[in-house]
């Protein structure tokens, strides 16, 4: 039959000849290409004592950012939320009170914001969905631990430390 | 024999002893380091430099572990198995001749604890023995992964110790006797064997390689089918003796393939070595080319074992009957006809 893509090939097994049958000197070539790699260098990174640096565009731990006066950019508009796919992001918005104006940059603010980071794919969706600049996954790996629930990370874990303290 | 004689004979069986304990100790480290390098990785160096401690805190870790043994094993059995692996390894060690004769003052110190006339039958009897260890080992056990790791094992050993025999026949006809001593005092200076004999050497290497159970054809230790083979049962020093085993007559094997093929404790220009330097550096010097030989070759068994991939076993059968038997005999005739003609 006529193969479709016209890209069909017919491969033949050539039986093997008689140094190939004797084994010994593909033993040879596979001794030499051992004995090369003998005298490179390791590629290991001793982990606890050397840390490999992350790329530019590496995904680590969420963190919320705040502006250039210390205040909280985020407004609680829920679109980083929105364009989760894994569903990971959660929040409760609140207004601002008299007086709160250094601590939250508009009128609404997030009083609950928490991420699953066992649902969490690290896919950079809430960062570019962000209209506030206030979400970016610049963060280090997630640690480990023993409770599904201490993989909730609420605001004390994802907000940014205060400029000044 | 005199008591300062008995007293040197004792003092080379113990240094011996340690020598062949020590060597295989820092072959477990140079396993791993070696095996380290060809994977372009760093191996062991957590304890001490470079790691250098880590065999004695893996002997540490060997003797602190729970000592298991199976309610269903027969237990003497069970603790003979690993015992006797252990003593077949460390006793080849007493004909291979480690240097030639020390002469200091009117004393004479051979460095060879017992030159008897039949060496390398010895040699062959008792590595013979240390299928016991494996076979008993397997079967005290009382698990059938380890019974059958246990069979392959002593088969392999068995099939393999045919064609080791046959390959040493040709070599015997060279040198016309059966010393290990005498064998090396003929390959003075650069005479070795292995001109005489590459084929034998290449037959008997194989064998060595088959009897250590190494890889290519470390099928005793098939954790994939096996579990873990004929030891699949045996916990802490018990199963480091059974590793550790291994380890010396890799030493030994490798001592055996230097002194029958590759000169032993001799080198070329080793004569006049001698005459400069006096009856007693000599002889050391030819010692430590001898044991540059041996980690030569240990170092080889590792490069090979990260080189080639294991032997399906009925590959591995094949091999051994229908390959290395023919050619050995092929080697004998092949010897034979040139002896005859040349002399």
């Amino acid at each position: 039959m006529e193969s479709l893509s016209n890209k069909k090939k017919q491969l033949t097994v050539k039986p093997l000849n008689f140094w190939e049958r004797a084994y010994l000197p593909a033993i040879m070539s596979g001794l030499a290409i051992t004995m090369k790699h003998f005298f490179k260098k390791p590629v290991t990174i001793a982990y606890p004592d050397e840390k490999r640096e992350f790329s530019e565009n590496y995904r680590g731990m969420h963190s919320l950012k705040r502006d250039e006066n210390g205040a909280e950019r985020c407004t609680a508009c829920g679109l980083c939320a929105l364009s989760c796919p894994a569903e990971a992001i959660t929040m409760q918005a609140a207004e601002r009170q008299k007086g709160e104006e250094h601590l939250y940059r508009e009128e609404k603010y997030a009083a609950v914001y928490e991420i699953n980071m066992l649902r969490c794919i690290f896919c950079g969706l809430c960062e570019e969905a962000c209209p506030k600049e206030a979400i970016y996954l610049d963060g280090d790996i997630i640690p480990s631990d023993y409770l599904r629930k201490d993989f909730i990370y609420g605001k004390d874990k994802l907000v940014e430390a205060p400029l000044n303290q | 024999m005199e008591l300062a004689d008995i007293a040197i004979k004792f003092g080379l069986i113990i240094v011996i002893f340690l020598i062949s304990l020590v060597v295989a100790m820092y072959s477990t480290y140079a396993e791993r380091k070696i095996a380290a390098f060809f994977q372009d990785r760093v191996g062991p160096n957590r304890a001490g430099p470079g790691g250098m401690f880590q065999p004695l805190a893996d002997g540490m870790k060997m003797f602190m572990k729970e000592e298991i043994i199976p309610t269903n094993a027969t237990s003497f059995l069970f603790i003979v198995g690993p015992s006797l692996a252990i003593l077949t390894a460390c006793i080849g060690s007493a004909v291979i001749p480690w240097g030639q004769n020390l002469v200091i003052g009117d004393k004479v110190i051979p460095l060879q604890v017992t030159d008897i006339n039949v060496g390398i039958l010895y040699i062959f009897g008792v590595v013979s023995l240390g299928v016991y260890g494996v076979m008993i080992g397997g079967w005290a056990s009382n698990n059938k992964y380890s019974l059958l790791g246990a069979i392959r094992a002593a088969s392999q050993n068995i099939s393999y110790e045919i064609s080791m025999g046959l390959s040493i026949i040709a070599l015997l006809m060279v040198t016309q006797t059966l010393s290990l001593g005498e064998i090396a005092a003929q390959q003075h200076g650069w005479h070795w064997n292995v001109l005489y004999q590459p084929v034998g050497f290449l037959l008997f290497m194989v064998c060595a390689f088959a009897e250590t159970n190494r890889t290519p054809f470390d099928l005793p230790e098939c954790e994939t089918e096996l579990v873990g083979g004929y030891h699949t049962e045996y916990s802490s020093m018990k199963l480091g003796f059974y590793l550790f085993a291994e380890y010396i007559n890799m030493f030994i094997s490798s001592a055996v393939m230097a002194t029958l093929y590759w000169g032993g404790y001799n080198y070329p220009g080793m004569d006049w070595v001698a005459a400069h330097v006096g009856p007693v550096i000599g002889p050391l010097i030819g010692t430590a080319v001898f044991f540059a030989k041996i980690f030569l070759f240990i170092f080889f068994f590792m490069w090979v074992r990260w080189t080639i991939p294991r032997f399906r076993y009925d590959q591995l059968m094949d091999l051994g009957w229908k390959v290395l038997i023919p050619l050995a005999i092929a080697n004998i005739v092949v010897t034979g006809i040139v002896i005859t003609f040349l002399n």
